[in-house]
């Protein structure tokens, strides 16, 4: 670079001699070279904003272009992370206590159509048709020739069928994959399952939802992925709900029965290890509810939850308990039971005379409605309120399905003195078995309040006391004189001394007063009677059985042997040992409700 | 001096760029095989699904009922009732099993085995 000199010596000189001053000069060309500078600086400095700029463009269109790209582009999951494989089925299963599956899911197909793409529309129909003969020829045909461009055939098929819809070769008839919910063991269980059905559907999913039972109750915990395909473990046992539904099926008939119900139960934890209702369904084939009629005679009623009953005297236990509770009286008390016994223009009778006296445990033992109604009068309605109240028998039910919430007992508008005495024998209320079930088990389990659950517990409950552990263990023995000498001598299983109760209640007329020839028998049991474990309820709706020449209805008759049968086959499944017992004279003992 | 840096600098580069594609290309294959393996597992799991409700489907009580039942002539099962429960003395062992199990059909081995207690015959 040449260097331009600050005075050069030519035209200092010849300033000098025009006199002028040369610094001048100097100055000049400092000035210029101080401007030359600044013009290079200036340049450099605009170009490297130029470049930074461009930098900056190209960084932030960079960006913009990704999230662009990533906003138009479809989501595609990670493949390299290790979690998303995890999620297959989008309802987890049921089981029972034990790890055998209640309920699953299969992969399926639907099948639907685009007519458009269709060769032979009038040919796919008929052969629809042939395939599927439920589908209406007439409709398949309109939808088929008409303007849609996509119509649903059918939701569920299975691979036989889908094969034969493949061999006809359609073009335009298409399958969309499904889940599918199954009931592997059909009417197992069909009344705590309830069933599922398809919700929102597109081609290549369909969401399954509950529509009833536990499956509607879980719904959101089955169908959450955070819990990772967990199972839902019940307290049911596979085992003892089969049997359960095998004896109790058998005994429905032999007692001409038209329903029947059973609730077995822990007394300590609340688990509902099986609960039957007859006649039952099969959840992979849910039937319609009836559109007309009495909804309790349709099979999707479950009678032992929704049907509330008079479950008759099987209530003469909580009346004698209270009273022994609160000290009013004792196993011993001598009880008037002279009859028959007449509140204004009512009038209590018993099913046999049973003398003017008769024990506290004999009221129970004999089942005198006398006895039990005077009993009920020495502490009042209100107390015998809150008594019903405190075991739940007042509220619906809070186990774990849908139509738990339906099963609100029937209380009498007016609690009056009469409602009283009546209640106290079973009558003038309504509750579910289940009811009973958790009332029995809270009388007999040491006095405490159980609620009932169908989700597997690992520990007792520790409710609030409804009794005593004395009156609970008096309770017990009480119930197991009813089996040994009393109303319900054919209830005893040998080796697992039952305790129970019997009661037959006249079922109402839908318009007023009681039918003479139709009654719910009951048997609330309890086993073993020396450290009680299970409570085991049976209920038959309108049984009856010829028995020493008469028609017999009274639970003694009808619900007992069931009962006894059950236990009979359920307690060694329990794993429960048999007691040896010493040996009793055995006797006949004609039986009353 | 300079040049030399620039020239190391410069292969330094190409050694990484071949790298970075070597890596690429590593990466997108591992991460095919893991689709590959993820399908797989998919599958199986499907298929598992499957093999457990069918095994739940044949294992139904109804069913095996029935089973004991149509071959009572074989099995003789029966309810289980409380009778079927014993004292652990009233339990019919398995005889024990001779210590000369393996030996009691024996070929004609004397004097072949030591001190085999003489029953080798």
């Amino acid at each position: 670079m040449i260097r331009t000199p600050l005075r050069p010596l030519a035209r200092i000189l010849s300033a000098r001699e025009q006199g002028e001053n040369p610094d001048r000069i100097e100055r000049d060309n400092i000035r210029a070279r101080h401007d030359d500078m600044q013009g290079k600086a200036r340049q450099r400095a605009e170009g490297r904003l130029l470049v930074l700029s461009v930098l900056f463009l190209a960084a932030f269109s960079a960006v913009g272009l990704r999230m662009g790209s990533i906003s138009v582009s479809a989501p595609q999951e990670p493949r390299s992370g290790g979690g998303g494989d995890n999620i297959l089925a989008q309802r987890a299963d049921i089981t029972d206590r034990n790890g055998h599956i209640l309920a699953t899911n299969i992969a399926t197909y639907a099948l639907y159509a685009h007519p458009q793409q269709m060769i032979d529309p009038v040919g796919a129909a008929a052969r629809l048709v042939e395939i599927f003969p439920e589908l209406d020829h007439e409709q398949i045909l309109r939808q088929f020739t008409g303007e849609r461009k996509f119509v649903w055939v059918r939701q569920k098929l299975s691979p036989e069928q889908r094969q034969a819809v493949h061999d006809i070769g359609e073009p335009g008839l298409l399958f969309g994959p499904r889940e599918m919910r199954l009931y592997p063991n059909g009417a197992l269980a069909a009344h705590v399952m309830g069933g599922a059905s398809f919700g929102r559907e597109g081609v290549n999913s369909a969401e399954v939802i509950g529509v009833a039972g536990v499956e509607q109750v879980f719904d959101e915990t089955l169908r959450d992925p955070a819990n990772n395909g967990e199972p839902l473990v019940l307290s049911l046992d596979m085992t003892v709900q089969a049997v359960a539904e095998e004896v109790l099926d058998g005994g429905m008939q032999l007692m001409s029965a038209k329903g029947a119900a059973s609730v077995l139960m822990d007394i300590h934890t609340g688990e509902v290890i099986s609960v039957v209702s007859l006649p039952d369904f099969d959840p992979n084939e849910r039937p319609r509810p009836l559109t007309e009629g009495d909804q309790s005679d349709s099979p999707l009623f479950n009678r032992a939850v929704q049907g509330v009953y008079e479950l008759g005297s099987t209530y003469k236990l909580f009346a004698l308990a209270q009273a022994m509770d609160e000290g009013l009286i004792n196993a011993n008390t001598m009880i008037d039971t002279q009859g028959p016994m007449q509140w204004g223009r009512f009038k209590i009778r018993d099913f046999h005379d049973y003398g003017p006296q008769l024990t506290a445990t004999d009221v129970l033992v004999k089942s005198s409605n006398i006895g039990t109604a005077r009993v009920a009068l020495m502490f009042g309605g209100e107390r015998q309120r809150a008594f019903l109240a405190s075991m739940g028998l007042t509220e619906p039910s809070p186990l774990e399905i849908v139509e738990a919430s339906g099963s609100q007992p029937l209380l009498p508008p007016n609690w009056s003195e009469l409602s009283t005495m009546t209640i106290s024998y079973g009558h003038g209320i309504s509750a579910s078995p289940m009811h009973l079930a958790a009332a029995y088990a809270a009388m007999v389990n040491g006095g405490t309040r159980v609620t009932p659950t169908l989700l597997r517990q690992d520990s007792a409950q520790t409710g609030p006391r409804v009794i005593s552990e004395q009156t609970s263990r008096i309770a017990v023995d009480m119930l197991r004189q009813v089996v040994t000498r009393g109303t319900a001598s054919f209830g005893d299983v040998e080796g697992y001394e039952v305790g129970g109760k019997t009661g037959s209640a006249d079922k109402p007329r839908p318009n007023g007063g009681y039918y003479d020839d139709k009654v719910i028998s009951t048997f609330a049991s309890v086993f073993p009677a020396s450290d009680p474990q299970y409570v085991l309820i049976v209920t038959l709706d309108e049984p009856s059985i010829e028995g020493l020449g008469e028609m017999r209805r009274t639970a003694g008759w009808t619900a007992v042997p069931v009962a006894a049968e059950m236990t009979r086959r359920i307690a060694p499944l329990l794993g429960l040992r048999p007691q040896i017992e010493t040996p009793a004279l055995t006797a006949v003992t004609l039986s009353s409700n | 001096m300079r040049s030399i840096m620039f020239l190391l600098t410069g292969l330094v580069v190409i050694g990484l760029a071949f790298w970075a594609y070597r890596e690429n290309y590593r990466t997108q294959e591992v991460a095919r095989e893991i689709r590959t393996l993820q399908l797989e597992i998919a599958e199986t799991r499907g298929a598992l699904a499957i093999l457990n409700a069918e095994w739940a489907y044949l294992n139904r009580p109804d069913r095996l009922r029935n089973l004991a039942e149509l071959n009572f002539d074989s099995l003789g099962l029966l309810p289980m009732n409380g009778g079927h429960f014993v004292q652990v003395d009233q339990v019919a062992w398995p005889a024990p099993v001779s210590v000369f199990a393996q030996i009691e059909n024996p070929v004609e081995v004397r004097g072949i085995l030591d001190d085999a207690q003489g029953v080798s015959e």
